[in-house]
């Protein structure tokens, strides 16, 4: 192979755009965030509020318990499911799963498990003997177990997601066969010989579920506790503070959930070295795991089958809801149905799913073109990915509550506002996803292949859009899918940078949502769901079409 | 506030625009005038369809008879507005600001003229203004005790009001020491949303009406020397009334629409609201049970008003001007009061009317669970800013890490 000498070409140019795109934003959110917490007084104060400690704690929590739960139940499933029927219809679910709004996905399940909820209504009051809801403290409770599992049931999907697009790189099923042929069971034969391979393509994807946990905003206004809340929620609501005198308190506060999402990933980092010592013992004391099948079957059954079931279920609750009139306890359907939620939905409904789906068009084509961009040129120039992946991490780590208004001070002083400035806004949080769900696909290709092509005479052009691009379809459209997601799902930067004069679904849904309306939620989550489940239904069922003659292709 | 300068502001109000009506008239042509073509974007909390369809209705008016176009924009925070226009003003950007109107009161009202943010004085050269009921309703001329100043024009008053379910409760309590007993007795049924959130503090101001010696106190900034004594009262009786509240006050609902779902759902017995007409509205709209019936509390409740006010940054004051003027006709006005639609209690002084208008109200059937006026009581007067601030506070280091 030729030695690709570092031109000064478009590549590079990428690079830097990718970095500014990034960078920018970020350092001047975090500029507008860091510089109200060294106000003098802003630390202590926030050292003197009694609830810092138990939320804290409670951010750590939830955020580290839910993420081993996610994963355990996403490894389990690729051990013990795969092949399997179940683990089809896990597949063909995946989708709409996916694209649950997180705040929907939360009151969803409120409504099951609260003690006036569908569960609670199903059994009374024939089987309880309640004819009004019992006091029981299930939703919002001091422990956070509510949600620590609405957390597990919305990362599951996400983490089977970046595994199916990780999987045909690691040459899982003939691994397996192998370890199989040597007398290990499935589980342990996964276990020596895949998930070595697979974690390291999985490990940054799970570090964004880690951050995205101890951070959630939405998620633990609904679920979590009240008393205190967990960290993300008591910094919006000091942000949010009508007389503008909680600022500075967010701003330290914002610096504090910084430095916990750090120390929360140091200590992953920590539990990943102990995990690889773990499984080579393992791998050294030769266990064949004879009988860990039917464990890692079960246990991967009831983690899959309770997660997906209550996202469904809240989800078909919420539905119902959207058309349902009167509705008391404990009738398990609605007295009457009305479809005024729908009509009065309707107008507004085609502009505002246009700008949500250009929006996150732009988004995710942008966001992909500059991905590809920089892994390319990280092949060709043999580049180190150190300080890129540093400034990737920003907009995930800190809150975007106290991140936004640093970036809107930017955008308001430099002139910039309105589509462009959106969209902008729209690519820093898209990005680092879209990166995280491609690189360690890309990085992963068998590196041999474009020596060989190169040796053959392709340039270094042809190899990228006749053999890399190809091979990795499916990881590049679920990157696309994402990023898509991502974009649709932005309430705050539409509605600061735009000015508030942007409508998109999402905007519209979490406004309506604000006052915890179950009709207009149901409503509106469909409305929302509709987009990001069309974009990953074509990332996952379009190379499943392309590459119906390629076994080596199947997820 | 003094009670002389109360007096003063209400008479500047009914006779400045009395000398100089005919000045005006010439002026709000000019306003009519360049507000044609001009479109608004109202900036107004969009949790409630009822509001939002009110607004649609609103912007029809608004382009069939003035040539304004409205644009709601939907807000999940009233406070998202304002952090908006604040950082317009940082960022040195005074004309062609995001906001043109906004929905208001109280504390927000209190931080954007702190902080500049207001255009004004505009109110009180509306040509429906004179129509505004400054005399019988004091919550209109001063905001949290701050006076208006003619800095937010208002659009419908809001009195805190108790629901409870007939079905359940025939007999509900009578004033804040029945309400005490009743929750002792009845353990489970009762909450409130948490503070900061404006109705849990509404709350905590209502039971300080009620345990404090000296109500006039209230409309004076909080006294640190004399705080400990005044609050006493409220604490003893939050102190015993906790382990009987729904889930042992280890759990709060977020918001007045969140503790509105616990009454629908039989979680609680009584619940409140701060708009006397909420409930017969949420009953036509099939959201509650049609059993739910309101009360006040002996002595009366706390009420105040909802504001529209204009960014000081706004490029189209004019057309914010016709829609604040718009929203105070006496149609618009009984469209709110109208259960069917709002069941917002208009800010409107009835005896101002023609027969005609008049007539409009008069035909309002006000729902079987709105209480008449003169059976909802006396309005108590907001108290000072200062006390919302601090009694949050306060709650949060008292209740706000279960022990």
């Amino acid at each position: 192979m030729t030695p690709a000498a570092p031109r000064p070409g478009p590549l590079r140019l990428v690079l830097g755009l990718t970095i500014a795109a990034l960078a920018v934003p970020v350092l001047a959110g975090l500029w507008g965030t860091v510089t109200p917490a060294l106000k003098p007084g802003a630390l202590a104060a926030l050292w003197d509020w009694p609830g810092l400690f138990p939320a804290a704690r409670l951010s750590l929590v939830t955020g580290i318990g839910s993420t081993v739960v996610a994963l355990a139940i996403t490894l389990l499933i690729l051990a013990g499911l795969r092949g399997t029927r179940a683990y089809a219809a896990l597949i063909r679910l995946l989708s709409p799963l996916l694209s649950v709004p997180h705040a929907a996905a939360a009151l969803g399940l409120a409504f099951l498990i609260t003690p006036s909820g569908w569960i609670a209504r199903a059994l009374s009051p024939w089987a309880t003997g309640w004819d009004t809801p019992p006091d029981l403290l299930l939703v919002n409770d001091p422990a956070g177990l509510a949600l620590t599992f609405g957390l597990i049931a919305k990362e599951v999907p996400f983490l089977m997601l970046m595994a199916l697009a990780a999987l045909p790189q690691t040459d899982a099923a003939r691994r397996i066969t192998l370890a199989e042929t040597l007398g290990y069971s499935r589980a342990m034969g996964f276990a020596l010989t895949v998930l070595p391979a697979l974690y390291r393509q999985l490990r940054l994807p799970v570090y964004a579920v880690l951050a995205y946990a101890m951070t959630t905003v939405d998620m633990a206004q609904i679920l979590g506790p009240t008393l205190p809340p967990t960290l993300s929620v008591q910094i919006t609501l000091w942000m949010t503070d009508p007389d503008l005198s909680g600022r500075p308190l967010a701003a330290a506060g914002a610096l504090l959930q910084l430095a916990l999402v750090i120390a929360a990933l140091g200590f992953w980092r920590g539990a990943e070295v102990a995990a690889r010592r773990t499984l080579r013992h393992l791998a050294e004391q030769g266990h064949r795991g004879a009988g860990l099948d039917r464990l890692a079957v079960a246990l991967a059954t009831l983690g899959a089958g309770t997660t997906t079931a209550a996202l469904l279920a809240g989800l078909a609750g919420l539905a119902l809801w959207s058309l349902a009139g009167l509705w008391p306890f404990p009738d398990i359907l609605p007295e009457a149905y009305s479809l005024q939620t729908w009509t009065r939905a309707g107008p507004g409904v085609w502009q505002a799913t246009a700008a949500t789906a250009g929006l996150g068009l732009a988004t995710a084509l942008i966001a992909l073109a500059l991905v590809l961009g920089c892994l390319e040129a990280e092949q060709r120039f043999a580049l180190r990915a150190g300080r890129t992946r540093l400034i990737l991490w920003l907009p995930l780590l800190v809150p975007q509550i106290a991140f936004l208004p640093g970036l809107h001070a930017l955008a308001l002083a430099t002139g910039t506002g309105g589509w462009a400035a959106t969209l902008a806004a729209h690519l820093t949080f898209s990005l680092p996803y879209a990166f995280l769900s491609l690189a360690p696909a890309f990085r992963a290709l068998d590196p041999r292949l474009a020596p060989l092509a190169a040796s053959l005479g392709a340039s270094p052009d042809r190899i990228f859009w006749t053999l890399r691009l190809p091979l990795l379809a499916r990881p590049v459209l679920t990157a696309a899918a994402v990023a898509f997601a991502v974009s649709v799902g932005q309430y705050l930067p539409t509605l600061l940078m735009g000015g508030g004069r942007i409508e998109t679904l999402t905007t519209e849904a979490v406004a309506l949502s604000s006052g915890g309306n179950r009709r207009l939620i149901g409503a509106h989550a469909l409305l929302q769901m509709a987009l990001p489940a069309l974009a990953f239904a074509l990332a996952t069922g379009l190379p499943a079409l392309a590459f119906r003659r390629r076994r080596g292709m199947a997820p | 506030m003094q009670r002389r300068d109360f007096g003063r502001l209400v008479l500047a109000s009914v006779l400045v625009p009395t000398f100089a009506r005919q000045a005006k008239a010439a002026d709000w042509d000019a306003v009519l005038a360049a507000a044609k073509g001009q479109t608004v974007w109202w900036h107004a909390w969009g949790g409630d369809p009822k509001i939002n369809d009110f607004i649609a209705w609103v912007g029809t008016l608004a382009a069939e008879r003035h040539g304004v176009t409205l644009e709601h924009v939907k807000l999940a925070s009233t406070a998202d507005a304002v952090a908006a226009v604040l950082a317009e003003q940082q960022a040195g950007k005074t004309t062609g600001g995001s906001v043109d109107l906004i929905w208001i009161n109280g504390e927000n009202f209190a931080a954007m003229k702190a902080n500049g943010l207001l255009y004004g004085p505009f109110a009180e050269s509306l040509p429906n203004w004179p129509l505004v009921d400054m005399s019988g309703k004091p919550a209109l001329v001063t905001d949290f005790t701050l006076p208006t100043m003619g800095y937010e024009s208002p659009w419908a008053m809001a009195q805190l009001v108790f629901e409870y379910d007939s079905a359940r409760l025939p007999a509900p309590p009578a004033d804040l020491a029945a309400l005490r007993d009743w929750v002792l007795a009845n353990p489970g049924r009762f909450t409130y949303p948490q503070p900061p959130d404006y109705l849990g503090v509404t709350f905590l101001k209502q039971v300080l009406y009620g345990t404090i010696a000296d109500p006039e106190r209230l409309q004076a900034p909080v006294d640190a020397a004399s705080y400990a004594a005044d609050t006493a009262g409220l604490w003893a009786l939050l102190d015993q009334m906790h382990p009987a509240l729904w889930r042992s006050a280890q759990a709060f609902p977020a918001s007045e629409p969140a503790m509105g779902q616990l009454l629908a759902d039989a979680e609680v017995d009584i619940a409140f609201a701060f708009n006397p007409g909420r409930a017969s509205a949420e009953i036509a709209a099939g959201n509650l049970p049609d059993t739910i019936r309101t009360f006040t509390l002996a002595g009366g409740t706390i009420g105040n008003a909802s504001f529209l006010a204009i960014p000081f940054n706004s490029s189209v004051k004019e057309g914010a001007q016709v829609i604040t003027d718009l929203v105070l006709s006496p149609e618009v006005q009984a469209r709110a009061q109208d259960p069917a639609v709002l069941g917002f209690q208009t800010v409107l002084n009835l005896a101002a009317l023609t027969a005609q208008d008049r007539a409009r109200f008069d035909a309002l059937d006000l729902g079987a669970a709105t209480l008449p006026p003169d059976r909802l009581g006396p309005a108590l007067l907001e108290p000072h800013a200062s006390w919302s601030v601090k009694l949050a506070e306060d709650w949060q280091a008292r209740y706000g890490v279960a022990r």
